[in-house]
């Protein structure tokens, strides 16, 4: 099953269901021949394809949108919070090529700052699946909730078998007493390459796929927070507005603190490459994010090992 | 158009004329854009428009956006006229116990959605009359834009796209009054020559007094102009329209009078109406 067919099956068996794209039809080109007019393509106007949504939605449709990340959330944003949001339609955003996936675009293509936006937006439901298969697992839920949702697309190969997906649950991967990696999208595989090149080094290293940002598994957190290891989070987003925000304001919430170090981007785009190349560059491989882990804690990154090769993206749209 | 039904809908624009001076006071409104388009709203919920206090769930009743929303006095006055509200709620006009504001908000009944911000409402018309025709069925969706409004995107977006998937149950018409919130429009950002624009991007265009009920009667009866392309009625309009004090007047967009001067206004829209009825009597004699 691909995001495509999934769309698909879930559209035929529901008359509610239309796709709608602003002219970004690489993950869906069989949809045009399958859904006729539910299939809508707007041209290159994000904001006018988020109006028309919203007017679709009025009518009882569900749409699905599936459009460039940036644009969808930045070029549009006003119409997210204004048509969608104010209107608490059951429009479902799919921001395609978010975070580190827009890898060569350069800055003007690069979504880090997507999850600040939406979840910044009453009522809106923001999610960022680990892979392929842990995106099929939670679209179902998504899409069937009446809430609006924005998803950060991600059609990588998965390197781990998923649990079921319930919203606002996080999926914990392991749990470890000296570090607990948090992480979504598609950081989780580098997580897990990390988490392995630690262990190695005699670490218990915890790691959590968070997958549901708004709502967020608080429960699942504070779990992290007790446990009272290093807590990591790693996220292709901007250091404010995304996890390590999220985190923070559950910590103060609960009047609670915790040793956290946040691997995010800093105030700066990151430098546009092919994805290895972005990855290496920017300390987000597996080995990176093990030896700035490491590091932190005072320790030399030297004996960690280089993790496999990072599967470059397949996609330029 | 008979002469009976014009005096019906004389006599109701006059009614929501007054709505309007009433609510420019304790906070003030939008008043000179309100009076602009009374008639045209009065003329499209009194005659047109298949919308009734009793088919506002409807799946098959015609549908209005305001997307120029700060004219919603205008609204609320039709609305009160025709039995959509009571006219008490007006007495609630910026109270937090309500939700009459200066914007449009569903929680007044007849409001389709909410507006305010400039250039949404012709993209969710756009997905409405997608639906209806989607459905196969012919309701009417009308969107109301300023002319200030044409300025953003969106609404030459929309229009965009309505021509390329051929929507032809969509209308947009425009409140053509001239000004934009703190400006005249061609001292701005011209608009003219207008319908040659909207002809550009693939619509049917007409345009009229957005005064006279006869002139709006035989465009709006026309819809759909082309079996192929939106439609576009530009409405002549005067901001203010009513009370000749404030009428095309750069500096009464947003009016907030004392009671004394709504006294005042509601005195010269009560003589207006007179002078206009006595010289079309004579028109007609």
């Amino acid at each position: 099953m691909t995001y495509e067919e999934l769309i698909k099956e879930t559209a035929l068996a529901d008359e509610r269901i239309v796709v709608m794209t602003a002219e970004n039809r690489a993950l869906i080109r069989n949809l045009p021949a399958v859904l006729g007019p539910r299939f809508i393509d707007t041209g290159i106007t994000e904001q006018t394809l988020i109006g028309a949504a919203a007017g679709l939605a009025l009518r009882g449709r569900v749409p699905i949108l599936h459009a460039l990340a940036t644009f969808l959330t930045l070029r549009a944003f006003e119409f997210i919070r204004t048509d969608v949001g104010i209107g608490q339609l059951p429009v479902k955003l799919s921001g395609f090529v978010p975070g580190f996936l827009s890898d060569g675009n350069g800055p003007t293509h690069q979504a880090i700052e997507d999850v600040s936006l939406m979840r910044g937006i009453p009522g809106m439901t923001v999610f960022a699946p680990a892979d392929e298969a842990d995106m099929l697992a939670m679209l179902p839920a998504i899409w069937a909730s009446p809430s609006p949702a924005y998803v950060r697309v991600n059609t990588r190969p998965a390197t781990y078998e998923h649990a079921p997906f319930e919203i606002g649950k996080a999926e914990i991967v392991a749990e470890g007493t000296d570090i607990t990696i948090l992480t979504y999208g598609m950081l989780f595989e580098q997580t897990m390459v990390a988490r392995e090149l630690l262990q190695a080094q005699g670490k218990s290293v915890g790691l959590v796929n968070l997958r549901s940002l708004k709502p967020i598994d608080e429960a699942a957190l504070l779990d992290v927070v007790r446990r009272g290891s290093l807590i990591v989070t790693v996220e292709d987003h901007f250091v404010t507005g995304g996890l390590f925000s999220i985190l923070a304001e559950v910590l103060l919430r609960n009047q609670l603190t915790a040793r956290v170090l946040p691997l995010a981007l800093e105030e700066r785009w990151y430098r546009p490459g092919r994805l290895s190349a972005v990855l290496e560059y920017e300390g987000f491989t597996g080995r990176h994010i093990a030896r700035r882990i490491a590091e932190h804690l005072g320790e030399s990154g030297a004996a960690i090992t280089p993790g496999p090769a990072v599967l470059e993206n397949q996609f330029a749209e | 158009m008979t002469n009976t039904k014009r005096q019906e809908l004389s006599d109701r624009a006059l009614k929501v004329r007054e709505h309007i001076v009433r609510l420019s006071t304790n906070g003030g409104c939008f008043t000179g854009a309100s009076l602009s388009c009374a008639d045209l709203l009065v003329y499209l919920y009194s005659d047109f428009l298949n919308v009734r206090p009793d088919n506002l769930t409807d799946p098959t009743r015609d549908y209005l956006f305001l997307s120029k929303g700060h004219d919603v006095p205008a609204l609320y006055g039709t609305f009160v006229e025709l039995g959509f509200i009571d006219k008490a709620r007006l007495d609630h006009h910026l109270s937090t116990d309500d939700h009459i504001y200066w914007h449009p908000n569903r929680n007044v009944p007849g409001v389709e959605f909410h507006s305010g911000s400039l250039g949404h409402l012709p993209g969710v018309a756009l997905g409405v009359a997608m639906d209806c025709r989607m459905r196969g069925q012919d309701n009417k969706v009308i969107v109301i834009t300023g002319d200030g409004e044409l300025n953003e995107g969106t609404v030459w977006e929309s229009l965009l796209v309505a021509s390329a998937h051929q929507v032809n149950n969509l209308t947009l018409v425009v409140d053509r009054n001239h000004f934009q919130a703190n400006v005249a429009t061609e001292d701005l950002i011209p608009l003219e020559p207008l319908a040659p624009k909207f002809e550009a991007f693939g619509c049917e265009v007409r345009r009229i007094d957005g005064h006279d009920f006869a002139q709006l009667e035989e465009a709006f009866s026309a819809l759909p102009f082309s079996d192929t392309k939106p439609s576009v009625i530009i409405c002549d309009t005067v901001r203010g329209r009513g009370l000749p004090s404030i009428e095309a007047r750069a500096d009464r967009w947003f009016c907030n009078f004392s009671a004394d001067e709504v006294t005042e206004l509601l005195k010269e829209l009560h003589s207006q109406e007179a002078t206009k009825l006595t010289s079309e009597t004579l028109t007609v004699r």
